[in-house]
């Protein structure tokens, strides 16, 4: 007897809270609010609790839970269905354990905002839907949950609606989320025409039961395109990333939770519910690869030359979710998810901590008007260390694993998407350090007087009305302490355990993989882990080169590279002056990144073209549009001569369709 | 003398549809391009009636439903057209041109 | 027709079958009578109040109607089965909301109302009867019927300028566009020999297709493009939604267009209509692309949503380029959800608008969100729904009509369509974005919602969900009522 989870409960819960808080929350006071987000966020994140204590003794895995029938017409079917495997549910957990926390951490961090409410109407509207998409039994109502959230993440964005950057942002990324819904959508419906389903279990079905060598290898591979287009969307892959840094204007709290944490990993986690298509579409697979690569190192190069605190941390979460991306391209979907989660638990706490900071200094949010907070925030401080820590892959945080996992894993396929992962790595723990060795160390370089800081910028945190740069309330610091905790620790659980324990989604169909090794494999098995051990110690080393050179530069020689920055035309005479060491370090790395990265590609490349690109693509819709409207003259002469221009057209193509 | 066959009163009835079109495309009185359409739908009666040679009576009888809808048309857009006519004192078609773009 | 069935006289059930046409008629002319009677004061109130009653009759009528076995009615002229039952529930449904609307519009705008409603029941007579005509001369009649009402309609705000020209613009073209129609309905009598779409069917599919029978079929198209204002016929929607009142250009732009589309499905897959495929194709890709690039720069909100009704009969037409089996459920399924979503839009503009229609530009919608929630949340919704965003009735509408072109490998037009939806994405949005993310410019309230009003945004947004969330029912229906077509 298979007992009854009550799975649709988790996404409905929130969906309560929002409603309760949308339409009584303006008569609310900010307590009850408050109350009614967490208690409804709180409960659903029990109830997955509940789950995952008789997770273990389900009889049948994967679990589906059939609330109602949805529509039949003809052979399609679609149900509102839930589906816990152990895909959902480690994607369950972590969306619920985060997003409590993040609710837990905005109600200190919005407590003086106007639109309380509707802040947390939203907040658990989104917790609805993100819900949805993950525990989806079918492809249908995982489409709703996918743009669900997007509304959601289009409403939390504006959230400052009064600012216009923070509306034009909302509307970009909804509308570039567009684009890569309609790949993803009509790949649903190449699914619907060729199997007649749309319920994950069925689908797969009929593609294992496929001749994988002949039958529909050109359809799969259409299929799982168009799914990585909409998983580029969702998850800001090239070339559809342009709409994540935006998104940066929306309240920290969102962007922790929404934009670091668990909607931009719908895409990852979309890919690797498909996993059975990839597995069977080759170039698929290979276009993921290539764009989780290219992404990567893209974002991370640009990452280097950001001056706003969230800028960095929204063009790391790019390149982060890109390693996703390479480990689903190079089959290692497990290590993929497991890299979303401890990205979960690390990027989620960077920002909070990049928001604590915030908060701290009065809504400054440029790093070069940091230093020195080390001593004045420490529980921020420590928190960011750690999370900094772990994302620069240092062992034995959980960054160190989940990275290793994926980057051997790419090893094994091709050692280019290795190399690349490595030196990615080097830049991510050299933008990362940069910015810690800038927030923290170093002497104080904003205002005096802080704290009565930029009004006109609506929407950061309106000023307290005390002095001094502050420390969070304990409602902000205690999430932060326990992210920290799981950026720390949550990686322990080790990449070949969280294989094991996902193997029954990613394994059951083309099982061979985790076959136990015979007698003549153990010797080459061990010779691979030395390799294997070799490849980690490198990755270590590259992080370590980027923790030095952030070190050097921004710590021992702060002056250092604006300097070189500054000396373009005095280049020589900088070479010449007593840092020769350290100019030599400059000129090698610096410059070239520093430069590279903000004229070629940041301004170049990131602003110059694909942002112009889309706004140059609206503009000369506008215009043509504006010339299609001069055919309406408003003249009845002129529009009888369409009409008859139209009538003349189609008779002469009829008379020819009738006489062929 | 050839007998009169029933193409010829079909190539009379699209002389006739073409005379209308031209006529709604460049006459400017309204009451006349209201006369161009009137033209296009005896066209279509002269070909109902043609065909009821080869048919039967049918078309006979479409085309007097034909006939009462040109009143029950005509005698609506009169009263539009005088409506329209008290707004802006003017039944040239070239002149309705508040709304365009 | 034999001289035997000329002898007998209608049976009872052959009444029943044109049911909501005789109530709603019957309502129609009870309201003419009782114009000049009742005091003008209060005769806004009383005759809108019947004529609501009259368009709940109709609607429960067409629900008696699936009581009773489908059949054809006098001499085959009238057939009442799934397929017309469905647009008779659309139709009447759409009239019951737009009465519902018209009651504050008229008071606000101090129209005179006794003709009004009555020519909105006359014209859902006409719309009635041409979802259920199996008679090319009955579907003239019909046509004309919906049409001279909606002529008169248009330009009902009579001493407005823009109403008078909307009035004779659309009624100069209108009336242009219905003598193809005409003249193609002459021609098919000619090629074949009968006016009834069964015979002309059985005929077309015998033998070789006089080339006549072509040119027939493009005449009838023209006019019948016409009514649904699908490019290159769409040039006068713009000027004419406009010009005329608001609460019937979300009546014009959808019920209409619905029995249109039922006479263009009868038409073309019913009489087996030669040579659709590419004409629908070219015409669905160019009515969805002019559309949303004419409403791209758009300011007046009627007029936005006037290209963006061209653009959804793009849509709508792109499953008419699909198989029967899966296209005919699809277009109807669209009909309906884009029924429920727009006439609930002109329910909101109507409302807004105030007297005169003053307020009719996107700048006038800023702030609206802070200065009228509910107005707001409703309007959102149904552009959303417009946009085509899961949960709402949009998103299935389009998602049936995309996949069913893609079941009859229309690659080229289902691209083209998913493009087109994310380029209109742009211009709801700009609506969405004015009412929340604006300053209001003008801070003095909203009139509060009247109670027709609310009625009337409560069915459009219900239906618009229950389409979102439960769309199979009326799916199954709609699949059920193809199988008869064919």
């Amino acid at each position: 007897m298979t007992p009854n989870l009550h799975l649709w409960l988790i996404p409905v819960l929130p969906l309560v809270g929002a409603a309760i808080n949308g339409f009584l929350g303006r008569r609310f006071s900010r307590q009850t609010v408050a109350a009614v987000a967490l208690g409804f966020c709180g409960a659903a994140f029990a109830m997955a609790i509940a789950v995952a204590t008789q997770f273990s003794s389900l009889p049948v895995v994967p679990h589906i839970e059939t609330l109602a029938h949805w529509m039949r017409a003809g052979a399609f079917q679609a149900d509102f269905a839930f589906y816990l495997d152990q895909l959902s549910f480690v994607m369950l957990l972590v969306v619920t354990g985060v997003g409590f926390l993040i609710h837990i951490y905005s109600v200190g961090y919005m407590w003086e905002e106007g639109g309380f409410y509707r802040f947390f109407s939203y907040l658990n509207l989104f917790m609805f839907f993100m819900l949805t998409l993950v525990l989806a039994n079918n492809y249908l109502l995982m489409f709703i949950g996918w743009e669900g959230v997007g509304l959601a993440s289009y409403l939390l964005i504006g959230f400052w609606f009064l600012k216009d950057s923070a509306a034009s942002a909302g509307k970009k990324a909804f509308i570039v989320n567009r684009i890569g819904d309609f790949g993803f959508l009509i790949a649903l419906f190449l699914l619907i025409q060729h199997f007649g389903s749309l319920t994950f279990a069925e689908v797969f079905q009929k593609i294992d039961a496929m001749n994988p060598e002949t039958a529909g290898a050109g359809l799969l591979s259409t299929i799982g395109i168009l799914l990585m287009v909409g998983a580029a969307g969702k998850s800001a892959q090239i070339p559809l990333y342009v709409w994540l840094p935006d998104a940066m204007e929306g309240p920290t709290p969102v962007s922790a939770l929404i934009h670091a944490a668990t909607m931009v990993t719908a895409g990852v986690y979309m890919v690797a519910r498909s996993h059975v298509i990839f597995e069977h579409a080759p170039t698929a697979l290979m276009v993921v690869a290539i764009t989780g690569t290219l992404t990567a190192l893209f974002a991370a190069t640009i990452g280097i030359a950001q001056t706003d605190i969230k800028k960095v941390l929204a063009y790391s979460t790019v390149s982060q979710l890109g390693y996703m991306f390479i480990a689903c391209g190079v089959g290692a979907f497990s290590a993929g998810i497991f890299h979303l989660m401890t990205h979960a638990f690390f990027k989620g706490l960077l920002f909070l901590a990049a928001g604590s900071v915030i908060h701290a200094i009065g809504g400054e949010q440029d790093m070069r008007k940091m230093g020195g907070l080390r001593t004045k925030i420490p529980w921020t401080f420590w928190t960011m260390t750690a999370g900094t820590f772990a994302i620069a892959g240092f062992p034995p945080l959980a960054g160190f694993f989940s990275k290793d996992e994926i980057l051997w894993r790419a090893y094994q396929t091709n050692w280019i998407y290795w190399a690349i992962g490595v030196f990615t790595a080097f830049l991510t723990s050299f933008y990362m350090f940069r910015q810690w060795f800038l927030t923290f160390f170093g002497e104080y370089r904003g205002e005096a007087d802080h704290a009565h800081g930029d009004q006109t910028r609506a929407g950061v945190p309106a000023p307290h009305g005390h002095g001094g740069i502050h420390e969070s309330p304990a409602i902000m610091l205690v999430p932060l302490v326990i992210l920290a905790v799981l950026s720390v620790a949550g990686g322990w659980v080790g990449a070949s355990r969280f294989e094991l324990f996902l193997s029954p989604v990613f394994y059951s169909h083309n099982s061979g993989h985790l076959i136990a090794p015979s007698s003549e494999e153990a010797a080459q098995m061990r010779q691979m882990e030395s390799l294997e051990s070799t490849l980690t110690m490198v990755s270590v080393a590259a992080a370590g080169l980027g923790l030095f050179l952030a070190w050097l530069l921004y710590y021992r020689r702060p002056k250092l590279p604006q300097q070189i920055a500054e000396s373009l035309g005095g280049f020589y005479t900088a070479v010449l002056s007593k840092y020769y060491v350290d100019e030599l370090y400059a000129t090698l790395f610096v410059k070239p990144l520093v430069d590279g990265s903000t004229r070629i590609l940041w301004h170049t490349i990131d602003q110059g073209v694909i942002d112009t690109t889309l706004d140059d693509t609206a503009d000369s819709a506008r215009d043509v549009s504006d010339t299609a409207r001069r055919m309406q003259s408003g003249n009845i002469r002129s529009y009888a001569g369409w009409v008859a221009v139209g009538a003349a057209a189609v008779i002469a193509y009829m008379i020819w369709v009738g006489t062929r | 003398m050839a007998p009169i066959t029933t193409l010829h009163y079909l190539v009379v009835a699209a002389a006739l549809f073409v005379l209308g079109v031209v006529g709604v495309l460049t006459r400017r009185n309204v009451v006349v391009v209201l006369m161009s359409i009137e033209l296009i739908l005896n066209a279509v009666n002269l070909n109902l009636v043609a065909f009821s040679r080869i048919w039967g009576l049918q078309g006979q009888i479409f085309s007097i439903f034909v006939i009462t809808d040109a009143a029950a048309e005509a005698a609506v857009g009169l009263g539009i057209l005088i409506a329209f006519f008290r707004n802006k004192e003017t039944v040239n078609v070239d002149e309705v041109d508040l709304l365009k773009w | 027709m034999t001289p035997s069935t000329l002898q007998t006289l209608p049976q009872g059930i052959e009444y029943v079958r044109i049911l909501p046409e005789i109530v709603l008629s019957a309502f129609g002319i009870v309201i003419m009578l009782l114009d000049p009677l009742v005091d003008q004061r209060r005769s806004s109130r009383m005759l809108g109040t019947i004529a609501l009653i009259g368009s709940l009759a109709a609607i429960a009528a067409s629900q008696y109607q699936t009581q009773c076995p489908p059949g054809t009615a006098f001499w085959d002229m009238v057939r009442v089965d799934a397929f017309s039952i469905f647009f008779h529930i659309v139709v009447t449904t759409v009239t019951a909301v737009v009465i519902l609307t018209s009651f504050e519009y008229m008071d606000v705008q101090q129209l005179h109302a006794g003709e009004y409603y009555a020519l909105v029941l006359f014209g859902a007579v006409g719309m009635c009867l041409m979802s259920s005509a199996v008679e090319l001369v009955l579907i003239f009649i019909a046509l004309e019927i919906s049409s001279i009402s909606t002529y008169i309609l248009a330009g009902y705000r009579r001493r407005v300028a823009i109403s008078s020209e909307s009035s004779v613009k659309y009624f100069l073209l209108g009336s242009f566009a219905t003598a193809f129609f005409l003249y193609g309905v002459a021609l098919m009598f000619g090629a074949t020999g009968s006016t009834s779409i069964a015979k002309i069917g059985e005929t077309l599919n015998a033998g070789p297709v006089p080339l006549l029978a072509y040119v027939a079929i493009a005449l009838m198209f023209v006019g019948l493009g016409f009514k649904v204002a699908a490019a290159p016929f769409h040039i006068w929607t713009p000027d004419v939604y406009e010009g005329a009142p608001a609460p019937i250009v979300g009546f014009m732009s959808t019920a209409p267009k619905a029995a249109v589309f039922a006479v263009l499905l009868r038409v073309l897959f019913e009489a087996h209509a030669p040579g659709r495929l590419w004409l629908i194709w070219v015409v669905a890709a160019l009515s969805m692309t002019l559309g949303n690039i004419g409403a791209l720069v758009q300011d007046n909100i009627k007029r936005l949503l006037a290209y963006s009704s061209i653009a959804h009969a793009g849509y709508l037409l792109v499953a008419f380029a699909a198989l029967p089996s899966s296209g005919i459920p699809a277009a109807m399924f669209y009909t309906a959800a884009y029924a429920a979503m727009n006439v609930g839009c002109f329910a909101v503009i109507s409302h807004f608008a105030s007297a005169g229609e003053r307020r009719v530009t996107l700048e006038d919608y800023a702030g609206l969100g802070r200065r009228s929630p509910i107005l707001a949340a409703t309007l959102t919704l149904f552009l959303l729904s417009l946009i085509g965003i899961p949960i709402t009735g949009g998103f299935f509408a389009k998602f049936y009509v995309f996949s069913a072109a893609l079941q009859a490998d229309l690659v080229g037009l289902t691209v083209i369509g998913v493009l087109n939806s994310a380029v209109g994405a742009y211009y709801y949005l700009r609506v969405i974005v004015m009412m929340y993310m604006r300053e209001p410019r003008e801070e003095t309230p909203v009139a509060p919602i009247p109670f027709g009003l609310g009625a009337a945004l409560a069915i459009s947004g219900f239906a618009t969900l229950y389409l979102g969330l439960l769309p199979g029912r009326v799916l199954e229906y709609a699949r059920s009522a193809a199988a008869l077509l064919r």
